[in-house]
């Protein structure tokens, strides 16, 4: 099995396993942050160029270093290979410009966008990018899209990570036409609104990791954080019926897949499951979904009080933190 | 005068037509190349020619070759890049359109020796009149038993045929063309795999620009070994050179490489000189995206060599004093260009040309397009021209396919050979566009 370095910290993965997935087995301090990528969806990734890394050394038999910053998400390791991530000066200013190419044409609508709260670029911008804006020219305008009668585009908010293409490709009949368009122009396009009446099309909406693709039947009932997920299912013979529930009080907001560590769902979820069981009588519910400590959902919601201590004090130290109970 | 390998019978009347074409040695690559020797032994001329390829990069074609992966049962493929969309390039356009059989007897050439039994030229849609022409020399060849069932009698077939592309620069990049050709969008493949491993179709494919597959003819008549001494060390052969711009006399020539850059833009041979007797300032020489270079540093290399026409020695500095041979787009601007406004240009035509799947080459683009735009309308300020450079270096070696760098280069060299130029219009807030105002003056004389 090959052997990576990665910051420094080894490790043996299988043969096939991407840097990205190197550095995700080793942990978040030192997985590159990814838009595009999406462990559930084939081909995905290579787009967005945020995750991208420095090989300093090719492999054992190559010890060259690659001449560019490769996408993690889309290079395999070899045996004997040196990547760099946070600790090249030169890839965390890369990373920076990434970011800000990501923001500069989008309308940091935040405050009435659905998917504040959850939206990776939200996390991306806030960990990685500056406080100022450099571009000072009109952003790209779109008019928004009903794609039936569940699901907005809002194209002005797309970052075009192929994911929700990639998911209409291999969950629904296989067209491959989702991008119109070219260069900054390009936009999502309607092969989607065809692709509505597939059982599994309102996966576009959990794979968007932006708030381009909304669910219309929870659009401005709430922030996402005053709501509180849970892990719940039901019997379900087109999809595992294994969702995650959000509640406000007793009542059903809306039906999401359960995602993972990562933020990528775990199972793809059928449109049934989705829109209409909006009842909580017809779901068996196993307890609060697992939320990550940094993210706003988690607020009130102390039932991993230890398991999220543990996460905190590991992640204080990768970052080189006091130790939040030495403090004076 | 230097040799002619390619474009000698350009002036010849009908040599458009087999017949003409077949009465001065045409097709007969071919012939020796079926009868007389096996795919190897071609492949292998290839490699002593020290050929490289003309599309741009410049890598040796012989290898290339070599690479191509050779699974039993797997069908192999040939591509010819005729996208040719380059801003300043126009060679294979010249080539096609004179003397198309060149081209189809260097694809039954080299679809032989890559063992190919289908081949495609792909043509941009720009061309589409030049594809009429191919097609007609096709449907001839035919006729004429050069295409098809068992070539000259021996086992070997080929079927070619042309394949019009919608007009996108984006699809001559090798892997977005064999996406356009198989029916979908023109986008870049992430690599690897490269085409020699999964091509079209996922089969083994050699993509090669039209110039690269011409010189395959030659090659092969000659020998390999005759085909290097032309040129300069592993600058081999002859090239077609796309001269435009401000001299006497633009277009098409072929040279023996290792002419100098003076000769090749002074001599009557060649460009002619710069018209109306105004003075040299500037030459892109490769091509829209290789960088500029300034007078001096374009006649002599920064040790004060004279420069010439070679991949090496227009290398020679790196990007800091040098450039590259590139496409073989050569774009001369005279004393009165602007070099803020033609970057502007260049400029435009990248972010047009973007596909837009990686963020810093669409989002890149565009903006860098607009920054300049502002110095043409005289509101930018001087911390523009930082921040253009900032944007370019974080664009370059960032994206999927070598666009990005094509749309970066252009930009840093502009700026790192003419800064006086932004900064002046900057601090004047003013922009003066000279070679404008003559061309006006012109119109309203006459
Ligand atoms: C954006 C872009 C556009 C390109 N356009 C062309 C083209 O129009 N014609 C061409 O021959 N090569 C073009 N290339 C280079 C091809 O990708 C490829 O390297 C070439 O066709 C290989 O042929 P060669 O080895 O014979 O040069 C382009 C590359 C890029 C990145
Ligand atoms: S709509 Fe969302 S999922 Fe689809 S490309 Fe845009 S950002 Fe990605
Ligand atoms: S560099 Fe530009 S043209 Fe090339 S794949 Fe990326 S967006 Fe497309
Ligand atoms: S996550 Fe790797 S390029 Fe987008």
């Amino acid at each position: 099995m090959p052997k990576v370095t990665i910051d420094g910290i080894e490790i043996e993965v299988p043969k096939g396993t991407t840097i990205l997935q190197a550095a995700r087995m080793i942990g978040p301090e030192v997985a590159p942050p990814t838009m595009c990528y999406y462990s559930k969806l084939k081909t995905s990734g290579g787009y967005c160029r945020t995750c991208i890394v420095k090989v300093t050394k090719g492999s054992a038999q190559n010890p060259n270093p690659m001449p560019k910053p490769v996408a993690s998400c889309r290079t395999e390791v070899m045996d004997g290979m040196e990547v760099q991530n946070v600790t090249s000066p030169e890839i965390v200013e890369a990373r920076k410009g990434v970011v800000e190419f990501l923001l500069i044409n989008h309308p940091l609508d935040c405050p009435v966008c659905d998917q504040a709260g959850e939206c990776k670029l939200q996390d991306l911008g806030y960990e990685h990018g500056s406080v100022k804006t450099r571009y000072e020219f009109k952003r790209r305008e779109y008019d928004m899209i009903d794609i039936g009668d569940k699901i907005k585009l809002h194209m002005n908010r797309c970052i075009l990570c192929y994911r929700c293409v990639k998911t209409c490709e291999q969950l629904t009949d296989g067209r491959v036409h989702g991008v119109v368009h070219r260069g900054d122009a390009a936009e999502i396009s309607t092969y989607i609104e065809k692709a509505i009446n597939n059982d599994f099309s309102g996966n576009v909406i959990d794979v968007c990791p932006v708030g381009a693709l909304t669910d219309r039947t929870f659009r401005f009932k709430s922030r996402v954080w005053f709501t509180k997920p849970v892990d719940a299912h039901r019997k379900c013979d087109k999809c595992c019926g294994k969702t995650r529930v959000w509640l406000k009080g007793e009542e059903v907001l809306r039906v999401t897949a359960r995602k993972d560590q990562w933020d990528e769902v775990e199972d793809f979820i059928c449109n049934s499951c989705r829109y209409d069981h909006k009842k909580k009588s017809d779901w068996t519910i196993e307890g609060p979904s697992p939320i990550s400590r940094q993210s706003v959902i988690s607020q009130n919601h102390y039932e991993h009080l230890n398991e999220l201590k543990v996460q905190a004090l590991k992640q204080q130290k990768a970052l080189g933190f006091m130790d939040i109970n030495k403090r004076p | 005068m230097g040799r002619k390998l390619l474009i000698h019978n350009d002036k010849v009347p009908g040599i458009h037509t087999l017949e003409v074409y077949r009465a001065h040695g045409g097709y007969a690559s071919v012939e020796k190349a079926l009868k007389t020797m096996t795919p190897d032994q071609v492949t292998d001329e290839v490699k002593k020619s020290g050929l490289r390829g003309r599309g741009g990069a410049g890598f040796p074609t012989g290898l290339k070759w070599s690479f191509l992966a050779k699974p039993e049962g797997v069908p192999r493929y040939l591509v010819c890049n005729a996208d040719e969309s380059e801003p300043g390039t126009f060679k294979d356009r010249y080539l096609m359109e004179k003397i198309p059989h060149a081209l189809i007897e260097g694809m039954i050439t080299s679809s032989y020796a890559l063992g190919a039994n289908t081949s495609y030229i792909y043509i941009r849609g720009e061309y589409f009149y030049v594809s009429r022409i191919l097609e007609q020399a096709i449907r001839e060849a035919y006729a004429a038993g050069w295409l098809g069932k068992n070539i000259l009698g021996t086992n070997y077939s080929l079927d070619l045929s042309v394949q019009v592309g919608g007009g996108a620069y984006i699809c001559g990049e090798e892997t977005a063309l064999l996406e356009s050709l198989e029916g979908k969008r023109g986008n870049p493949r992430i690599k690897p795999p490269f085409p020699a491993v999964a091509g079209l179709w996922g089969c083994p494919t050699v993509v090669n620009n039209v110039e690269t597959i011409a010189a395959v003819c030659p090659i092969v008549m000659m020998g390999g070994e005759e085909y290097a001494k032309i040129g300069i060390g592993k600058s081999t052969g002859t090239k077609l050179i796309s001269a435009s711009g401000h001299i006497n006399k633009p277009g098409v020539y072929e040279i023996e490489l290792g002419v100098p850059v003076e000769e090749f833009i002074y001599s009557e041979e060649y460009c002619g000189g710069i018209r109306n007797g105004k003075k040299l300032k500037a030459v892109v020489a490769g091509g829209s995206s290789v960088p500029i270079l300034p007078t001096e540093l374009i006649l002599k290399t920064a040790k004060g060599e004279p420069r010439l026409m070679t991949y090496e020695s227009l290398a020679d500095g790196g990007f800091q004093t040098g450039t590259m041979l590139g496409s073989g787009g050569f774009i001369v601007m005279d004393e009165d260009t602007s070099i803020v406004k033609n970057l502007f240009t260049f400029s435009r035509f990248y972010h047009h040309e973007s596909c837009g799947q990686c963020s810093p080459c669409r989002e890149g683009t565009g903006w860098m397009e607009k920054i300049l735009k502002k110095f043409l309308n005289g509101t930018a300020t001087e911390a523009d021209v930082d921040l253009l450079w900032d944007i370019q270096s974080k664009i370059e070696g960032k994206t999927i396919c070598p666009l990005g760098e094509a749309a970066a280069w252009p930009v840093a060299a502009a700026i790192r050979h003419f800064k006086h130029e932004f900064l002046e219009i900057a601090r004047n807030k003013k922009f003066n566009d000279v070679s404008h105002y003559e061309r006006l003056k012109k119109k309203t004389v006459a």
